[in-house]
């Protein structure tokens, strides 16, 4: 009963931030300096193709109007239209989205994979190498251009080791891609039982998803050693050592689990890191995701796709911090009570 | 950001810092931490380069050569040259300029209005609070990034424009430090004695709490600072903002990117090596500069 109704509050609570996202997609086009029907319209169009468009966007009429038209528009699920591919927003988003999030989430399991173990083993042994290994990942890795270390690594595993596949795109060309269920091409090769595949597309998502991580790994392993240490040496772990049980069970049964409540917190800030970040990874490695839709759409200066990225990219985020909420409120269940 | 464990907060402190007084904690600091050290001279070589970085160089950074088009690194050319033949060195230490520049002006902007903001914010609470507060709210609910894209496409593809855009990104970071700071202090002893001596809401608030958010101010600038050169350099690397034939590290990454996989890696790996080196000085120095302000904070 009391978890349904945290949720519930958590969701309520999302709703001023989803508004917002869509309060700024359409300031971004609609009040700034500009003529927004000539963006949308693309470069070659002429002055009747923009005049027509304008009407169509309802440009014509009072602000709060078109705020009005463009949220019900949304609610239809029209995002308007791509000039370059001719074809609807939505349709591409949809199609590219499940390549991102399998990115997204291949990067932020490696990250977690790395950092959390690396935080705990540097706040039980503090001032041991691992210790300073910890804070020199956690202090390069967040200057650290993701662009930048995606190209090295392709360089690196790629072209002087040749232990990589060419950094292009999600599949080999040799393969096809699996039978569609989720988009994300890991999953729907296991679902499809291909498991040659799925060492194909596996071996594709590595150096990105490893690239991504890297930029991630300093907050949360910064943050997973700092509290950590906070924890260890709280009266309630002195108790349990004291009382004789072993340090495996203080180590993960007491003190992890407890550790873990600011981490999940940070999740919010990585996820942001993360969604940026792969933009830029995208292009690097040529992987057909949202980001890379958006920049093929900035090079053409076509701004519907933009638009629908920047917006698809919010909801997104805020929905990931939702879930991050609602995490936060299930490891802690003190969070419950109090809301 | 990080939690302030107990544990930390008790060991740093030694005798020579309570007694030195603010040289002599700065001191300890740097003789504890030659990191940090280390990160202010690097910082200052930086500034250097921006400064005087385009008369020192040895070749014209816009300067084609197509006969010594993409020669490996030599003793003519420390870094080689790129597809046109211009010289990487040259291209790189100009550049400096251009990035620091839009990271200095754009993380300037933010923190004058920022802190603005959040003092108000902090100060007067009710509905100034609660505006304020869903602006820096509705700024965080995008990744940062994707926000200062939606924000150079729609503004326009220019420099101005990549700075307007960081320092908007960067907002909510002074909006929340200088409200929570000026939020604590509004009913302080000093406060209230400043408001009976007859000094005016505005007046206290520049004269008697701005001062006080410095120290935090400036460990967010000098982190900010580092935030905002990879930000821009990410934009241009996308192909906003900076165009092509001028020198920036985002750029020249991304001319580089085409040869990478065909071997020729100094194109990219020069600029991206110093922008990497920017970004990790300020992140240092702001560590530093946070060890020497707060020191329960350290890590």
């Amino acid at each position: 009963m009391g978890l349904w109704r945290v949720i519930l509050l958590r969701l309520v609570g999302a709703i001023p931030n989803l508004i917002g996202v869509v309060v700024v997609t359409f300031l971004l086009t609609r009040a700034l300096p500009g003529d927004p029907a000539a963006y949308f319209a693309g470069q070659a169009a002429t002055p009747e193709a923009v005049q027509q468009i304008r009407v169509k966007l309802g440009l014509d009429k009072p602000m709060p109007e078109q705020f009005g038209l463009y949220v019900r528009d949304l609610a239809k699920g029209d995002f308007g239209q791509s000039l370059s591919t001719g074809q609807p927003v939505l349709t591409e988003l949809r199609q590219r989205l499940p390549a991102s999030l399998e990115l997204t989430f291949c990067g932020l399991l490696f990250a977690v994979i790395v950092a959390l173990p690396l935080g705990v083993l540097a706040a039980t042994r503090p001032g041991s190498w691992i210790d300073h290994l910890c804070r020199v990942v956690t202090t390069a890795g967040v200057s650290l251009p993701t662009f930048f270390t995606g190209l090295l690594l392709a360089y690196v595993f790629y072209f002087l080791l040749g232990i990589a596949p060419s950094p292009l795109g999600r599949l080999d060309p040799v393969f096809s891609p699996p039978p569609n269920i989720t988009g994300m091409y890991l999953i729907d090769a296991l679902v499809a039982g291909e498991g040659g595949l799925f060492w194909a597309s596996f071996k594709q998502i590595i150096l990105p998803a490893v690239t991504m991580g890297l930029f991630v790994l300093a907050p949360l392993a910064r943050m997973t050693r700092a509290s950590m240490l906070g924890i260890l040496s709280s009266d309630f772990i002195r108790t349990a050592r004291a009382s004789g049980l072993s340090g495996s069970t203080i180590l993960y049964t007491y003190a992890f689990r407890n550790a873990m409540l600011p981490v999940v917190t940070t999740l919010g800030m990585v996820f942001s890191f993360l969604l940026g970040s792969n933009v830029l990874v995208e292009k690097v490695f040529a992987w057909p995701g949202i980001g890379s839709y958006a920049i093929e759409s900035l090079t053409a200066s076509d701004y519907a796709p933009i638009q629908g990225f920047v917006l698809t990219m919010g909801v997104l985020y805020v929905l990931l911090n939702l879930v991050i909420d609602l995490l936060y409120g299930m490891i802690d269940p003190r969070v419950g009570i109090e809301a | 950001m990080s939690a302030t464990p107990a544990v930390i907060a008790a060991s740093p402190a030694s005798p020579a810092a309570k007694s030195g007084g603010t040289w002599g904690h700065i001191r300890y600091v740097l003789s504890e931490n030659p990191v940090t050290l280390f990160a202010a001279a690097l910082f200052a070589a930086f500034v250097l380069l921006a400064l005087f970085g385009p008369y020192i160089v040895p070749y014209d950074p816009m300067a084609s050569n197509t006969p010594e088009a993409l020669k490996p690194p030599s003793w003519g050319h420390w870094f080689g040259t790129d597809s046109l033949g211009r010289d990487i060195l040259s291209r790189v230490v100009v550049a400096a300029r251009l990035d620091f520049g839009i990271a200095v002006s754009a993380v300037m902007l933010s923190f004058i209005i920022g802190t603005a903001l959040g003092l108000a914010a902090g100060f007067f609470g009710g509905w100034w609070d609660r505006i304020i507060n869903r602006l820096a709210d509705t700024i965080m609910a995008f990744p940062l990034f994707v926000l200062a894209m939606g924000i150079v496409a729609a503004l326009g593809n220019t420099v101005a424009n990549i700075v307007y855009a960081t320092a908007i990104i960067n907002l909510p970071f002074y909006i929340r430090m200088a409200r929570a700071e000026a939020n604590v202090r509004r009913g302080a002893g000093f406060v209230e004695a400043a408001r009976l001596t007859g000094n005016r809401d505005w007046r206290i608030l520049a004269m008697h709490i701005f001062p006080n958010i410095l120290p935090p101010a400036m460990v967010q600038v000098s982190l900010n600072m580092g935030w905002a050169i990879l930000n821009a350099a990410g934009l241009s690397f996308i192909g906003l903002g900076v165009r092509p034939p001028t020198p920036e590290w985002g750029i020249m990454v991304a001319d580089g990117a085409t040869y990478i996989v065909s071997g020729e890696w100094w194109v990219a790996l020069f600029p991206g090596l110093v922008l990497m080196l920017a970004v990790f000085c300020f992140n240092l120095l702001g560590d530093g500069l946070r060890d020497i302000i707060d020191p329960r904070r350290r890590t």
